[in-house]
């Protein structure tokens, strides 16, 4: 209970090295989730439109894709940024940016896995109409990701569940520096190990109320969205 | 503009056209021919092939035998032809947003998109409606937002798969009433409908077909009155055909 009182007291105290945390915990998801939507609304869309041998294949890796091991992906992405790694000479390993890169990594085959079924469902209600209206490949695509936006938001979310709650990647390839790569995840890890129990409580508390919080904002996003545009 | 681009797509010739889906005979040896001038009505009992018909004569389907031309060309690109699907599918946007995007598809100009959209609008007595989500719209509105969708790609030839199937009378009426408007500015109609009170008040010339034929083609007035097949009398007789 007294460790519970004292998270609370630091969660509403907005302790500065508390705030610095869950903000750079934001950015790095987010940022994550806006590169994964850049790759993987296309992807998925491009392969729920399109028929090419080995496409059923493609699909259950990417489904399987889904629950890629954090650490594994940390572990790669380790090995391809340091300073012996390929692309060692970019200087990130350590840095948000290789946090990004991880996370990115993990998000990407979410957000393709789901906008594809929700795609390929719009698509099959859609296609006759964009036929008769003469629609071209690049179009359709375009169309079908607009149309479908507030269903694909819940796939964003998905992504964004993923890389908020993930600490396996960006513990390896971030490394937890205190005030540079320290986030809500990788916090809690050192926290619970050093026996910090109420300082690992409070952020962990922050950290499901952020996640409601951001899901919270996208409910209302799609409701207003359903009932505006229909 | 291309002397292609100008060349019209009527008449539309099918010749001996026949189509199957897995094995079933959908058109069986069509040969017709769709002429500029008034609406040409469709009719024939539900699995007549009168859908099939309409999207071979669109392109959509190439048919499994024979050929059709449009203006005497084949392969032609459907910019000057629109179809409008026996079920639409509105776009998750506004009604004007429908519009607009259909415009686009047919490459008009940015520019003429509000006037052209508003005309559009106002022509199917939907101009009060323009911003209401396109999928809230009644059954009714949403034919006409679809028939307002397809005269957007300022077509010559305008294909209409039963659009007032499952409609009430006074939204079938101002379905009817679009379509007066529409074969009154010269631009070709070809109407499916099982409706033969409509095909009545509609139709220039009838077409009608029965397990993918074409048992009867003529002027209306002719084939109500004077049916030369016992199948066309037994239809108008409203007997079952089987």
């Amino acid at each position: 209970m007294d460790g519970n009182a004292s998270a609370l007291q630091l969660v509403f105290s907005a302790d500065p090295a508390l705030m610095q945390i869950v903000a750079l915990s934001l950015a790095v998801s987010l940022t994550a989730v806006l590169c994964a939507a850049i790759i993987g609304l296309p992807l998925g869309a491009w392969i729920a439109l399109t028929r090419f041998p080995g496409r059923e294949a493609g699909i259950v890796v990417l489904n399987a894709l889904m629950g890629l091991p954090p650490v594994v992906v940390g572990l790669l992405v380790y090995l391809l940024l340091s300073r012996s790694g390929p692309l060692g000479s970019w200087g990130l390993l350590f840095t948000p940016g290789a946090m990004v890169i991880a996370q990115t990594i993990l998000v990407a085959p979410v957000i393709a896995a789901l906008a594809r079924q929700t795609i390929e469902d719009l698509w099959v209600e859609y296609r006759d109409e964009l036929a008769a209206m003469a629609i071209g490949p690049a179009r359709r695509v375009a169309t079908l990701l607009w149309d479908a936006r507030f269903s694909l938001l819940t796939a964003l979310l998905a992504g964004f569940g993923r890389a908020a709650a993930e600490v396996g990647a960006i513990i390896i390839v971030g490394g937890n520096i205190d005030g540079f790569t320290r986030t809500m995840t990788t916090a809690i890890a050192l926290e619970t190990s050093k026996g910090d129990l109420p300082l690992a409580m409070g952020l962990g508390l922050v950290l499901i109320a952020v996640i409601i919080v951001v899901n919270a904002l996208a409910w209302a996003a799609r409701r207003a969205g359903e009932r505006f545009v229909g | 503009m291309t002397m292609r681009a100008l060349a019209s797509d009527l008449p539309i010739v099918l010749q001996d056209v026949s189509h199957q889906v897995r094995g079933v005979a959908v058109l069986a040896g069509v040969s017709l021919t769709i002429a500029p001038g008034a609406p040409t009505v469709v009719i024939g009992p539900n699995g007549a092939g009168k859908t099939t018909l309409l999207r071979v004569m669109m392109g959509l389907i190439g048919p499994s035998a024979g050929v059709v031309t449009w203006g005497g060309r084949t392969a032609v690109s459907a910019t000057r032809r629109a179809i409008v699907l026996q079920r639409p599918t509105m776009l998750r946007r506004s009604a004007a947003a429908n519009i607009r995007y259909a415009l686009g598809s047919a490459g008009i100009a940015r520019a003429q998109w509000p006037a052209r959209t508003e005309y559009l609008l106002a022509l199917v007595g939907l101009a009060d409606l323009s911003e209401r989500p396109a999928r809230r719209l009644s059954g009714g509105e949403q034919q006409r937002l679809a028939l307002a969708r397809a005269l957007a790609r300022d077509p010559e030839v305008m294909l209409l798969d039963e659009p007032t199937a499952s409609l009430d009378p006074a939204a079938t009426r101002a379905i009817e009433d679009v379509v007066r408007t529409v074969a009154a500015s010269r631009i070709k109609v070809v109407m499916a409908t099982h409706d033969l009170g409509e095909a009545r008040r509609l139709a220039g010339d009838v077409v009608f077909m029965h397990h993918g034929r074409v048992i009867e083609n003529a002027p209306a007035a002719t084939f109500f009155d004077h049916p030369s097949t016992s199948e066309a009398r037994r239809f108008l007789a409203g007997e079952q055909l089987d």
